[in-house]
């Protein structure tokens, strides 16, 4: 299999604050990559990295051609925004150029209803508002899609039925997928293979290797014991 | 009546189909702050220009683009704290403005003035209208992603900071079209209201846009014969200013 993505020793700061201290990894296509890790190991800084949105140093190489698509976690967007879904999907589409009945065919795949595309985008709920993301990521035939924890704020069921649609869409298209959840049952039933992101030795493998209780234990090890120091200092 | 006296009536309606345009966008980049402070850094290249009796639009036109460029650095640096280092620019342009302006021409650079304006001046200030049109048309999707969210249009290959840049400029070239009819005080007043009155009323894009403008074509018009016929103030930039806010007011009727 072609290598689609090869990230070499990547550094990422905030300031003098260190984010990622050299990480090395890649990624073949048709992979579906689960970045797990504890709060502030930086999973999204990598995206953000991966994207080219924050400066870094090292190496990343996409393959030749290849345009990641993205899915954030959330969107500031600005709720009176006079924007409407279809107003969203045509910018993207007329940007790249691409054949006007694509926005439609995107739209289907995702199960947005024509109701949804002439909505203005603030007034979606949170599991309609996700999937316009998703079909906004999907839109020109993305070779790789980047997830980063793409149903934080949804209720358990809908949960379930954006990554029944992203796993189903993914099978359909053969896209890549680099994904970031919190979620281990997700990752182990989804990833082929998972990347661990920690401040001292960051892990890669395949989820059965990866998602063992004392690797598991080892990952998570530090914030815990630092969430035991507050619950202490509050308690004297 | 010569054809000459139609002439700022051709600009000050041109200059409301600009402003209408570059107001929706610069409303949906929640750049309203920013850009008011961009209107008040022609006040001290007005000041200057009025002082060494040089053509105050081009004084104007100096330090509104110098300022422009300093309003992007600092967006480009938000770490700083954009709304104390925009709100010290702002106290600053008007202050040096203020001090250097001859007393006799401040009002006129603050307000604004109906003034004669020559064939060429009319072709120059067409121009510019035409440059910020044609250029807003062309960058309307990539200006719509960024305002949704910056990091998805890097994503999709807008780039982004050459994009706010490019937008600030037209901006201020909208606002310096305007600058002889508003004043540096007034001078995003017709950029600003017309959009907020807009957004009352449409949800759609292009609806929005096109409300925007028919908001501020209708203020000029309305304020420009309220003007010419009751006021006869020397400038109309304030009654063209009071009828945008009252069609703003009229438009928070619909939500009740």
């Amino acid at each position: 299999m072609s290598t689609i993505l090869s990230v070499e020793n990547l550094h990422v700061a905030f300031g003098s604050r260190i984010i990622i201290d050299g990480l090395t990894f890649s990624v073949n296509a048709g992979d579906s990559l689960a970045i797990i890790g504890p709060n502030g190991s930086g999973k999204t800084a990598l995206f953000r990295a991966l994207l080219g949105l924050i400066p870094y140093t090292g190496a990343i190489h996409w393959a030749n051609g290849v345009r990641p698509a993205y899915v954030p976690q959330q969107v500031a967007a600005d709720r009176q925004l006079p924007l409407t879904v279809k107003d969203l999907l045509q910018s993207k589409s007329r940007l790249l150029h691409l054949p006007v009945a694509e926005v439609e065919l995107v739209s289907a795949q995702t199960g947005l209803t024509q109701d949804i595309i002439d909505s203005r985008i603030g007034i979606l709920s949170g599991g309609q508002f996700q999937k316009v993301l998703i079909a906004f990521a999907l839109l020109g035939h993305p070779d790789v899609v980047l997830f980063d924890e793409p149903t934080a704020s949804l209720d358990d069921l809908s949960e379930e039925h954006v990554y029944e649609l992203l796993h189903s869409l993914q099978k359909e298209q053969g896209f890549t997928t680099l994904l970031v959840s919190h979620d281990l049952s997700i990752v182990y039933r989804y990833a082929t293979l998972v990347l661990c992101l920690n401040k001292t030795k960051p892990c890669l493998g395949p989820p059965r290797e990866i998602l063992t209780p004392q690797m598991l234990e080892e990952l998570y090890s530090a914030p815990s014991k630092y969430y035991q120091h507050i619950h202490n200092h509050r308690k004297g | 009546m010569q054809i000459e006296q139609i002439y700022p009536f051709v600009l000050v309606i041109l200059f409301a189909v600009a402003a209408g345009v570059v107001g929706s966008f610069a409303y949906m980049k929640r750049m309203l702050l920013a850009s008011d402070v961009i209107s008040h850094l022609a006040l001290p290249g007005l000041g200057i220009a009025f002082l060494l009796k040089y053509n105050p639009l081009t004084g104007g036109a100096i330090s509104l683009f110098l300022g422009t460029l300093l309003i992007w650095r600092i967006q480009q640096r938000s770490g700083l704290g954009i709304d104390a280092t925009v709100g010290i620019v702002f106290a600053a342009s008007l202050a040096i403005g203020a001090a250097v302006t001859p007393n006799e021409d401040l009002l006129e650079a603050l307000f604004g003035a109906s003034q004669r304006l020559s064939f060429i001046a009319l072709l120059i200030g067409s121009a510019a209208v035409f440059v910020v049109l044609l250029s807003i048309f062309r960058l309307k999707h990539q200006l719509a992603l960024s305002v949704f969210s910056p990091d998805l249009a890097a994503a999709t290959g807008v780039r982004v900071s050459r994009l706010d840049l490019y937008f600030l400029l037209l901006f201020s070239l909208t606002v310096l079209v305007g600058l002889r009819f508003m004043g540096a005080l007034l001078g995003s007043a017709l950029i600003i209201v017309p959009a907020a009155t807009a957004n009352q009323l449409t949800s759609k894009m292009s609806d929005f846009v096109i409300a925007s403008c028919a908001a501020s074509v209708l203020s000029v018009s309305l304020g420009w014969t309220l003007n010419l016929l009751l006021l006869h103030s020397s400038t109309p930039g304030p009654s063209i200013a009071i009828v945008s806010a009252l069609l703003f007011g009229a438009s928070l009727l619909k939500k009740i």
